[in-house]
Order: structure tokens, then sequence, then C-alpha cells
């Protein structure tokens, strides 16, 4: 991890970009373990609408987050073509269900930019930040915000 | 080689755990009132072997605790001090404290002698002996870090003063390629101080005009039944000091050497308070296998009879042959490790050197657990010291693995465990690293997977039933399940050590709450998953210090309630359907249920118009931040207690449950799974969903009639099985998978029975199969899930999930009744 920060400019991450519900996002590349195609998950019971259920990752369970549902955009239809995205959050590893991934771009720090206050949109709490890339305006993902919430209660 | 030393103190601290292990066992039957002389001496052992292992790793804190313990058990050993409850409650605190300083030395940690003090000082004016003064308790670890290299040097000049030394050990060396049992380096260098200060034996200069002058000479047939002379003048040498003389004349000329004989006799004089009989004590477990006499010493006898015995050491070796060529041999060695030596086996060897046996050696418990290494031999050049040590580790292994039928290999701790006379069954076992164990677990759980995959495969491949390769499959799968089951069984540990644990916390936890309890365990040889034992500990602790601070009456209200003074705890163990049962209970005053519901309705956790069954209020224990104690105590209620026990419970994938009974006592009841790995399971359908039920949950499956269905009221219904009648739940709804049917004739029904004796008809679409599967676990990527206990891989890949037929019951019955609402899942 240390690595790649020292490769780039200290003063600019990697994304990597992709497309959900018609928009375009991005993670930091660092929390990304894996790409790969979709699978048929397994429903979980009582689970919270945006999870689609768990796949087998090479003999481990992984859950899997239907992001569009989670940012409260319109879900396409399911269709093989969407990819999942592994990403790896301090220790708690999570599938998030993508429409497409599109690029890795390298982003100077400065030219992020806090997302607007105003908005009042549910999606607006799953984005850390905003940038412009080519004169699309990339959402930084909060991972943190979209994961699924552990170990709820059950009495 | 790394550190060897390191190994051989790792396995003394291992060696440690048992021996405190069975000391606690000894007291415990000495508390139960067996107060037979082979019971004391097993809590004396104990002591004694512990104080003796750390003698030679110069842990002096623990020697010094432990020998005022064997001291103050030697008295009731010998009869001197008749032990009361009080006593052996006090022995008990010293088997703690015991452990801990067991635990300080090998976490290098301290237990600060405030602890230890007072309690020496009652048990000393308990039992009514001094301080003595320390005896030769310093087993100067500085001649253990002796080094190889330079010992070289000193061999010349050993075999100058000493021929027979170096000779006899030299030769022996030669020719052992062959002997599977060759010391490692560990233990050269322990031995190596033999050879470069052997006379150096207790303290000759001494005269002191108590003692005894023993002439040992054994038969051929000690040898035989695994006795070691060494460690019986280890035993001496714990009466007072010793000097050991070997008579070597009856040594034949090395070619003419029978290696299964022994030609060697002793004298020791022994310089002691004690009284003969603890001297004939010693020799005990030898009697009949050795000519022995014991003479009281005079006054001044010590040195000189020592005097011509010495002189009669360095003669001896005179008509050896091999004498010659003792100075040529360190260089020659290493040159030429294959010397043309006349063809000897060690054995004569190792009746030779016990004569070094009182020096301090530090491998005493531990010498048969070194490794087999037989390229030492080739690749060590110092002859002298390994052919010591092997001398040492020879008698003690050899008997050992004869009786076990298993040559070559050193039934790693029976045999210490022998030598020393622990009260340890003699079982041949070896010590694994977990780690590997754990990695062939994991091993086996990808092979039953893979077993169900190829299955799938060929069932699709539409090859016939009969055909070779589904027989062949067949024993496949009968196979996979035996190894599965092999590899369980070696994780699985009898639950004994986790109890023990509990009697010091019921020790611990009455004296501090002023309260008279006694710990009753049944069940300790339960065999249990290590993890589960492990993961254990901390909820049971906190149930057992819940029963003694909450569950027990003071003393006073216990008479007044016409009970016995002292409270009664009980920890039991059982298996019960494939699960383990594990009971806390205690015979206080139960669960004052009228204060409960008043504290959960004042802790807001209840509407105050709450209509709960007596069940329902007892559970309300298990809710977060409850707690009924009037007053914090030290030991528990801090608001942090059943919720966490549960939770903890519930990670391992068990249940607990709660009954008690006003003015009789509680009980909570622990079950779990016998393994964390592969459960039995019905493979079920249910809308479009795979789905696990575990096979021991299942009682019987049936299609439902319309006579077996009735309805009772607008949404349930009920199932008549021959009389009884059961609620039926539909999975797919429960789960959330489908709305309701509107009928449930002709649906498949599993019936569910509980631990609890309750009952369930599950309705599940299609059974598919049976099969063992491999659990994963949901918590550790997801959370947990409502009626779900976990997930597992299927033949195709698939992830299914495993039922948890009993959370889902109580969820599902949890909603006809008045029960807290789920909360709201977040989202």
């Amino acid at each position: 991890m240390t690595d790649n920060e020292k490769q780039t400019d200290s003063t600019s991450i990697e994304l990597l970009s992709f497309r959900v519900g018609g928009q375009d996002y991005s993670v930091d590349i660092m929390s990304v373990r894996e790409i790969r195609g979709s699978a048929k998950a397994t429903s979980l019971p009582h689970a919270p609408f945006f999870v689609k259920g768990v796949i087998n990752l090479r003999g481990t369970v992984l859950p899997i987050i239907d992001l569009s549902a989670r940012l409260g955009l319109q879900t396409g239809e399911d269709t093989e073509r969407n990819v999942i995205i592994v990403v790896d959050l301090g220790g708690r590893t999570a599938g998030l269900m993508v429409d497409a991934v599109s690029d890795i771009l390298a982003i100077p720090t400065e030219e992020m930019q806090p997302p607007p206050d105003l908005a009042a949109d549910e999606a607006r709490t799953f984005v850390s930040a905003l940038t412009i890339v080519d004169g699309r305006m990339i959402r930084i993902l909060d991972l943190e915000a979209v994961m699924p919430p552990q170990g709820e209660e059950v009495a | 080689m790394s550190d060897p030393m390191a190994e051989i103190r790792a396995s003394f601290f291992i060696e440690c755990e048992e021996l405190l292990e069975s000391l606690q066992d000894g007291l415990q039957m000495m508390d139960d009132g067996d107060t037979d002389s082979e019971t004391i001496n097993i809590v004396f052992r104990a002591v004694h072997s512990i104080k003796g292992g750390a003698g030679a790793f110069g842990l002096d804190d623990l020697v010094h605790f432990a020998h005022r313990f064997e001291t103050a058990m030697d008295e009731v050993r010998a009869g001197r001090f008749h032990p009361d409850g009080e006593a052996i409650r006090l022995f008990f605190t010293c088997a703690d404290i015991l452990g801990d300083l067991v635990r300080a030395a090998r976490d290098e940690g301290e237990v600060p002698s405030d602890v230890t003090d007072p309690v020496l000082a009652k048990l000393e004016k308990l039992v009514g002996v001094e301080e003595e003064e320390e005896e030769d308790l310093d087993f100067t670890p500085a001649t253990l870090s002796l080094d190889l290299g330079g010992l070289g040097g000193d061999l010349p000049d050993l075999g100058g003063d000493l021929p027979d030394l170096s000779a006899l050990p030299a030769t022996g060396a030669e020719d052992d390629d062959a002997l599977p049992l060759m010391a490692d380096s560990a233990e050269l260098t322990a031995a190596a101080p033999i050879g470069t200060e052997p006379l150096d034996i207790g303290a000759p200069e001494a005269v002191v005009a108590k003692g005894f002058t023993v002439f040992f000479k054994p038969e051929d047939t000690l040898y035989a039944s695994g006795n070691e002379p060494l460690y019986l003048f280890r035993a001496l040498r714990d009466l007072g000091d010793i000097s050991v003389v070997a008579h070597c004349g009856d040594l034949p000329a090395l070619d003419t050497l029978d290696p299964d004989t022994g030609h060697l006799s002793w004298t020791v004089t022994v310089h002691t308070e004690e009284p003969e009989l603890a001297v004939r004590e010693v020799f005990e477990f030898v009697d009949g296998l050795c000519q022995l006499d014991i003479t009281p010493l005079k006054e001044t006898g010590a040195p000189i009879a020592e005097a011509p015995a010495v002189t009669a050491a360095a003669e001896a070796p005179a008509p050896l042959p091999p004498l010659d060529f003792a100075a040529d041999l360190p260089s020659d060695l290493s040159s030429a490790p294959t010397a043309e030596l006349p063809p000897l086996t060690p054995a004569p060897t190792a009746p030779a050197t016990p004569e070094l046996a009182p020096a301090p050696l530090p491998e005493t418990p531990m010498a048969a657990e070194l490794q087999p290494m037989p390229e030492a031999a080739a690749a060590v050049p110092q002859p002298a010291p390994k052919a010591a040590a092997k001398a040492e580790e020879k008698p003690v292994v050899k008997p050992v693995a004869k009786s076990e039928d298993e040559p070559g290999k050193p039934a790693a701790s029976s045999a210490p465990a022998k030598a020393t006379g622990t009260p340890t069954q003699p079982r041949a076992t070896v010590r694994v690293d977990l780690e590997r164990i754990d990695r062939l677990v994991n091993l086996v759980g990808e092979l039953v997977i893979n077993q169900a995959m190829l299955s799938q495969s060929v069932t699709e491949a539409g090859l016939p039933p009969n055909s070779p390769v589904s027989t062949g499959l067949e024993e496949f799968l009968q196979l996979t399940r035996d190894i599965q089951e092999s590899v369980m069984m070696i994780r699985a540990q009898p639950i004994k050590s986790l109890f023990q644990r509990m009697g010091r916390i019921v020790r611990e936890s009455s004296a501090s709450v002023g309260k008279e309890v006694r710990l009753h365990t049944d069940g300790e040889n339960t065999e249990v998953d290590k993890t589960v034992i492990e993961r254990l500990a901390d909820p049971l602790t906190h149930m057992i210090r819940n029963a003694v601070d909450h569950g027990l009456e003071s003393p006073e209200k216990r008479l007044e309630a016409g009970k016995s003074r002292e409270g009664h705890v009980t920890l039991t163990a059982q298996h019960r359907s494939g699960r383990i049962v594990i009971e806390v209970s205690d015979d206080g005053a139960g669960i004052n249920r009228e204060r409960v519901k008043a504290k959960a309705i004042e802790n807001g956790l209840i509407p105050a118009d709450a209509q709960l069954s007596d069940s329902d209020i007892d559970n309300l224990l298990f809710l977060p931040g409850f707690s009924t104690a009037a007053e914090i105590s030290n030991l528990s209620g801090r608001g942090v207690g059943m919720d966490v026990v549960k939770s903890s419970i519930q990670a391992l994938g068990g249940r607990i449950s709660i009954t008690s009974q006003e003015g009789k006592g509680t009980t909570f009841s622990i079950s779990l799974p016998l393994t964390l790995a592969v459960l039995d399971g019905m493979v079920v359908r249910v809308d479009d969903e795979t789905l696990v039920v575990p096979l021991n949950a299942i009682l019987e499956t049936l299609t439902l009639t319309d006579n077996d269905l009735k309805a009772l009221g607008p949404e349930t219904h009920v199932v008549q099985i021959r009389g009884g009648f059961v609620p039926l739940l539909d999975l797919g709804a429960e789960l959330g998978y489908r709305q309701p049917l509107d009928s449930y004739v002709g649906g498949i029904v599993l019936l569910i029975g509980q631990e609890d004796g309750n009952r369930a008809a599950l309705v599940v679409d299609a059974i598919e199969d049976q099969r063992q599967v491999v659990i994963k676990g949901l918590e550790g990527s997801y959370g947990r899930v409502p009626g779900i206990a976990a997930a597992t891989i299927l033949g195709d890949g698939q992830i299914a999930l495993i039922l948890d037929p009993t959370d889902l019951v109580g969820q599902a019955s949890g909603r006809t009744r008045t029960r807290q609402p789920q909360p709201a899942l977040v989202g």
C-alpha cells in the first residue's frame, strides 16, 4: 500500500471508477481486492433490501451489495454482465455489484471537492468527495457507509 | 537447531500444566475425603516434579514456593499432619499460586511476593514446620550455557584425570548410526557439564552427623522394567546433600560386554535429617530389583568412606581396552566418524554413566521428549558429551518404547510420566502444534466439498447407479467421513481442564464475597472441540461468578432457609443428541422474578404493563444492560453480564437457557455443537433457495394430508402427529422467500425437535439430499442472520444457508406471543 502511494504523487490518489445506475462512481483502488463477474447469489433472509445475498468466493462466503439499490438509484435488470468489485475495508470483505467498471484514475487531492451540502438525495451520504474527469462528474464512494451493518442486534 | 534450551523449556512448561492438573485432581480427591496415601503421593509428586524441573531452569521464585509447598505436603505424606477442610483449601490456594508462578515463569512475568508470602506463612503455621534451610536449590543454570567449542579443549585433560569417563562414552558413541534413539544437541549442552565436572556432586565437604550410606546394586531387571538409577539418586538428593560413588569394578572388557546387563553399583552417602524410612521410600519402586543396603552414617564416616571409593572409580577403567585411544578420539572422530571400533550398542554406557546422576541435570522430566536425531552421530564432533547424553536418555526411553510396541518412537509424554512416577496415565501421546491440526481440519473440509462436487458431476454425467464409479464414490464418501471424524477426534479434548479452572474461580469468588461454596463437577471427561473449550472459558467464568455472587445466598440466609451453610454449585457436561450440554446450577434462592421484572421495567427494557410468563422473565436476564444486584460487587453486576455470555455462546453456535425454581436454585444450560467445522444436514429446497437443515434437529419427515392439518385461528396451523399438535411453520414464509401458501395439503414437512422438547413442523418444497456439509460462518463476513446458523458450499459451488431450527422456531413463535418486537433491521 505504501509503495503505491510513493509511486504516485503524495498529493494524488488512484481511483477505480465504475458505472452504477447510470452514474459514475469510484472507490480508492487500495481497497479493491479483485473484480469478478457476476454470480448467482444465495439470498439471505431478513437481509436489508440492498444485500443481494452471498456468493462463494473461492471457499469463503462473500456478501454482495447491490450498489444501485444501496444508493437509491433505479435498479437495472439483473444481467450476466454485472460486475462485482470485491472490496476490503478494515478486514471486512464485501462485493459491490455494479453495472460496469470504467477506468483507473489518478486524481490530485486538490481536485477533489466535498459534495455540496444541499443535496438531500439519499446517495449524498454515501459520497465522500466529488471530482471532474473529462467533463464527467465522478463521485467518490464512502465505503464505510455502503458496507452492510455488522452484527445487527438480534434479541 | 534453534535454541535447544527454549525447546526444553517449552516442554517443561507443558509438563507443568499436566502436573498442575494432577495436583488439582489429587487435592480434589483429598477434599472429597480420600486421604489414601497414593492420593497424597500424587499431590506430593506433582509439586515435587515441578520443583525439580524449575530448579533446572533457575526459576528461583517457583522453586522457592514449590519447595515450601512440598515440605508441607511432605508433612502430610509422613502422616505428621492431617489436613482438614481449611488446610485443603489452603493447599488449593497454594496450587493456584503455583500455577500462577509457572505461568509467570513461562511468560517471564512475576508474581508479587505479597501474594505468595502470606500464603506460605499460613501454610507453615498450619502445618507446623519452620522454613528449612534452603537445600541445594541452587541448580546454577550457568553450567547449561557451557560452550561446546570450549569443551573440545577440555576433553583431553579430562581424559587424563578420569580415563573412565571419556573412554566409556567415546567408545559408545562410535557405532550408533543404526540407533534410532539419539540425543539431540540440546542434551549435549545439557550433559556437557557432566563431563567437565563429574564429581561435583552435592557437597562432600559438609560433614554432617546424620545420614546414611546406601549401597545400591541394581539387577538387570531394574533396567528392564524401565527404572533409572538417576531418578533414584535425584530423589535422594531431595532428602539432603548426597555424594555418589560408582563401582565399576565389575565392568568386563568391552569386547565381552553384554549390553543388556548392568555391571555397576553405587555407594551413595546421604546427609539428611530424614529417617531411614524416607530413604527406603525412595527405593520403594525398585524393591526386589536391586541389592540395597542402608546403613546409618557415623560421625566422621562420610569422608572416610568416600576416599577409597573414589580411587576405586578412578582405577576401575583399567581393564577397558579402548582406553588407549581415548586421547586421539576427538580428532579421529570428526574426520572419520565410522572408526573401526568393535561394534557396541550404547547400552553398556547407560549403566556406566548414572554415577553422574546427581549432577544438576536440567533435563529431568523431559529427557525422553527430545526428538530422535539420527544425524547427530555424524554431525557432532564431541563424542564424549554425546555419549553421556545418550546414556541419559536411553534407559528412560527404551523400556517405554518397548512397552508401547513402538520402537524408535520416543512416546513423548509417557516416558517422563513413568520415570518420575507422576500419576498421569502412561499412554503414548504426541504433542502436535495446533496450527497443524487446524490445517488438517481445513483440508479435510475442502475434501468434503470436493467429494460432494465429484458426486454431483457423476450424477450429472448420468452414470448408472451401480457403475463402478458410483460404487467407488460411495467408498470414497465413507472414507472421507472416517477421516473427518478422526480429524475431529484429534481436536477433541476432555473438558476437564476448563472445569478445573472453574474450581479456582469458585474458590476465589466465594472467598471475596464471604460465602462458603463447594463446586461439584460431573462429566469432566466429556470431549469437546478444543476451540469450543477455549471460547467457553470466559462465558463459563462469568456464569460461575454469577452463581456464587447472585445465585447463592449468604450463609446466614441459607441457614434461615433451612439449607446447609455451604452453598453448592454444580458444573456438568454431557453429550446429548449430537451436542454437548453444559449446565451450571446452584442451590441458591432462585430468580426473584418480581425483582427482575421491576428492574426490567425500571431500566426501560419492557413496558410497565407487559404480561410475561416466568420463563420470559427469566430470559430478561439475557438482555443487554440488565443487572439485578442491588449493589455492584467486585465480582459481577456491572450489567455487562448475561447478554455477553449469551452472545459468546451464540457465536459458538450454541444456545443458552435458564430454569429457576424459587428457593431451590437456578440452572443455566448451554448446548453447543460438538464441532465447529462440519455437520450432517438434509438439503432441502424452499422456493428457489437451497437450505441445509441440521440432521440432528430433524425427528422425522412426512407429507401432510388434509387430516393432519388443523387450523388454529385465522393464520396459524397446527399439525396433528400421533395425537400431539405441533405448530406448522412455512419455511419459505418465515425466511421471507415467499408469501404463505393457501393450502399446505400435500406439502412436505420436517418435524423439528429441540433441546427443550418442543417440536415444530417446517414446510419445505422438496428434500433433495442428505450429506455432510462444511460449516462456513456468516458472522465474520456479514453478521448474524436470524434463523440461520451458518452457510456452506454445495457441490455445485453455490452457497446454501444452514438453518438454525431452534432459533427459527423461537423467532416464529415469538411473533404470536408478547415478546419484545424484533428491532428493525438497520438499512
